[in-house]
């Protein structure tokens, strides 16, 4: 076992990829020879050549598209958009093509590819660097979208996002990348995709998030089991197609859940959680359900960037709020 | 002052709208055996383009788009592709569809509203219309590149239209095509209208063809009303590209002499007097007067074409009306390969509520 940082098992995860899989075919900006403008792909050109390792002209929506023909064709193509706001480009293909080619062909074709894009503030980046847009994929009858939230769980979602017949959008936190390291088993052993991870077991109320925002929930909820209250703590990993049965089972239990992201309150993926929940579990619930998100404006640049992202104040405070009157 | 590169655009036709050979035709074209079945698909395509015209007219078709004055490219094009290429059409592509082996049925299918008209029995491998344009152009440059990959010897042969060589995906597609030296070959029906804007207000490029050349691969300009012209140009395109040669495109010059879809009526942006000079041009009274001057061709061999076109077709129109339509969980079921736990709900209940057959939701 190996000490990695999130980086290094996507690197890992890919490698391990590229040797046992021959179909597999990586394609990006700066991807090869320079390795990643993260350092993702370090490493890949040399041990696999520039043929599967391949660095593309300078085009968004032809990364996304060329994928998709390659997909379509038989190769399992896992493209990266180097940062999240350069992914928009993209949506009309994996909107219209990567998401329906295998329904509106009966099955006859299909798109097994893999976009991944580094996403969310915190590494004070330049403008255009740290957005959130999982709730626009996740909006997208066809696609999977999966956020890892450590090292051990990024490289095996990227092995199970590899091997998924149909197309997923991995988005990889950049505060994460390098944020601390995990023992990885560099085994190929994939985890599954389209369910929740149990991170912490708690009777009082559950914090659901995902990606970077995980590591504020933890901690706030090792600050709350300081002041007595027990929270379970739920990664959802796998945003579509979404595991709700391990939500509602958790917080049928606890009766209280606050759901943290990071992305924008207004049609944010907690939005529905919160109203799956209204449906299926209102009766099991003591309190409203909140949500401790990005506010809804535009992402600010890196001086003010801690003030946008929810910190662990601002989660403890949402679940002193569900406790109150109980 | 130093010129450090000249590029020139060829234009090439063999036939004269009377069908005269302007300049020694091709080997192929020498045989009018080899033309003939060309003759044939034109026809055929045309008479299932009329037919497709009057279903949606009746009310037993959705929205179709007529390939009306524009078969000899669909036809010239796909004639000179192996089985093993590959076909990545956009909606105005059924001629060379059909030449591939996609069927009447199927196509009306698709046009008649059900998924299972893209599940070609014939060509597997061959991409379903595209809709948003000149997407499919990426999407072939990638297919190309899984060919190059894997050391395959085939082609994706890609058709877009002139309005589609405006936008982006067109110019990116040519450009990692050409980057990547892969077998892929882009088609241009340059029909001279997209929907109401005319080619003149498209570009103020002097050729369609020229933006190859930005590129850094080969374009060529054809009479795309001459199939003779089309053919031979797809011919040495498609085996540059199978030789390992890269990229090029083709700009064939046609015209729309239909509406841009069953859902348009192009009189109110161009003059019907225009429309009917063109007609002197259309490519299947062309091809036949060619073959007429060769003394292959008759007015019995006509009659008796026609007669069988319009059986096939019929055919057609019957194998299609009399396909039950989809139950409601092919919705779900072609989504993902195995639907996610997360959906099972979602399909129960459109199986609950599904309409009674003949009947609207009431």
């Amino acid at each position: 076992m190996a000490e990695l940082n999130l980086v290094e098992a996507i690197n890992h995860a890919l490698a391990y990829e590229l040797a046992q899989d021959p179909a597999v075919v990586l394609l990006g900006e700066d991807i090869g020879v320079n390795g990643g403008v993260f350092r993702a792909t370090a490493g890949l050109l040399q041990r696999f050549g520039a043929a599967r390792v391949v660095d593309t002209p300078l085009a968004e929506t032809a990364i996304a598209g060329t994928a998709i023909g390659m997909a379509a064709m038989g190769l399992k193509p896992v493209a990266e958009i180097q940062f999240s706001g350069f992914i928009y480009p993209t949506l009309d293909h994996l909107i219209n093509h990567a998401s329906r080619l295998r329904n509106r062909t009966r099955g006859r074709l299909s798109c097994p590819l893999v976009l991944r894009s580094p996403c969310g503030a915190g590494i004070h980046a330049p403008e255009h660097h740290s957005e959130s847009p999982e709730a626009l994929f996740a909006h997208v009858p066809g696609l999977r979208v999966v956020i890892p939230s450590s090292p051990s769980r990024a490289y095996g979602l990227l092995l199970a996002a590899i091997r998924d017949p149909d197309p997923v959008i991995f988005l990889e936190p950049t505060r994460l990348y390098r944020l601390f390291k995990q023992e990885v088993a560099d085994d190929g052993e994939a985890l599954p995709l389209d369910v929740c991870f149990t991170l912490r077991s708690g009777s009082d109320v559950t914090l659901v998030s995902w990606g970077a925002m995980v590591h504020e929930t933890q901690a706030a909820a090792d600050a709350l089991a300081q002041q007595g209250i027990m929270a379970e703590v739920i990664d959802v990993a796998t945003l579509k197609p979404l595991d709700m049965a391990t939500i509602l089972e958790s917080v049928g239990r606890t009766g209280r859940c606050v759901i943290v992201h990071e992305a924008a309150r207004t049609a944010g993926f907690g939005a529905e959680i919160a109203a799956n929940l209204a449906e299926e579990g209102l009766y099991t619930l003591l309190a409203p359900v909140r949500r401790v998100t990005g506010y809804d404006t535009v992402v600010p640049l890196a001086r003010l960037e801690y003030q946008y992202l929810p910190s662990v104040e601002r989660i403890v405070a949402a679940v002193h709020k569900t406790l109150e009157g109980a | 002052m130093t010129t450090i590169g000249r590029f020139q655009v060829d234009y090439t036709r063999f036939l004269d709208p009377r069908g005269e050979a302007t300049q020694p035709l091709p080997d192929f074209a020498l045989d009018p055996e080899k033309l003939i079945p060309l003759y044939r698909a034109m026809v055929l395509t045309r008479t299932f383009d009329t037919k497709a015209i009057a279903l949606q007219r009746t009310g037993k078709l959705g929205t179709f788009a007529s390939a009306l004055g524009q078969e000899a490219i669909g036809i010239g094009v796909a004639a000179a592709m192996r089985a093993e290429d590959v076909l990545v059409p956009s909606y105005r592509d059924h001629a060379a569809q059909l030449m591939r082996g996609v069927t009447m049925a199927e196509s009306l299918l698709y046009w008649g509203g059900d998924e299972r008209g893209s599940d070609f029995a014939g060509p597997r491998d061959d991409f379903p219309i595209c809709v948003p344009i000149a997407t499919q152009v990426c999407h072939a440059a990638g297919a190309a590149y899984a060919f190059q990959l894997r050391g395959e010897a085939r082609v994706a042969v890609c058709f877009l239209g002139d309005g589609g060589t405006s936008k982006g995906d067109f110019y990116e597609a040519l450009n990692f095509g050409a980057v990547w030296k892969a077998p892929l070959v882009v088609i241009v029906n340059n029909n001279q209208w997209a929907i109401s804007v005319p080619r003149s207000m498209q570009t103020a490029a002097q050729t369609l063809a020229q933006k190859a050349i930005a590129a850094g691969i080969e374009g060529c300009q054809v009479d795309g009303n001459d199939i003779v012209a089309v053919h031979h140009a797809a011919r040495q395109a498609i085996e540059k590209a199978r030789s390992g040669g890269g990229p090029s495109l083709i700009e064939a010059l046609s015209y729309r002499l239909g509406d841009h879809t069953t859902a348009d009526d192009a009189s109110r942006y161009r003059d019907p007097a225009v429309v009917q000079e063109h007609w002197t041009f259309e490519p299947v009274v062309r091809l036949r007067n060619h073959l007429v001057r060769l003394n292959a061709w008759d007015p019995q061999r006509e009659e008796q074409l026609v007669r069988e076109c319009t059986e096939a077709v019929n055919a057609a129109v019957e194998t299609y009306l009399a396909t039950p339509p989809p139950t409601p969980e092919a919705m779900f079921d072609h989504l993902y390969r195995t639907l996610p736990t997360a959906l099972h709900e979602q399909r129960d209940m459109a199986l609950r509520f599904a309409p009674h057959e003949g009947g609207g939701h009431g």
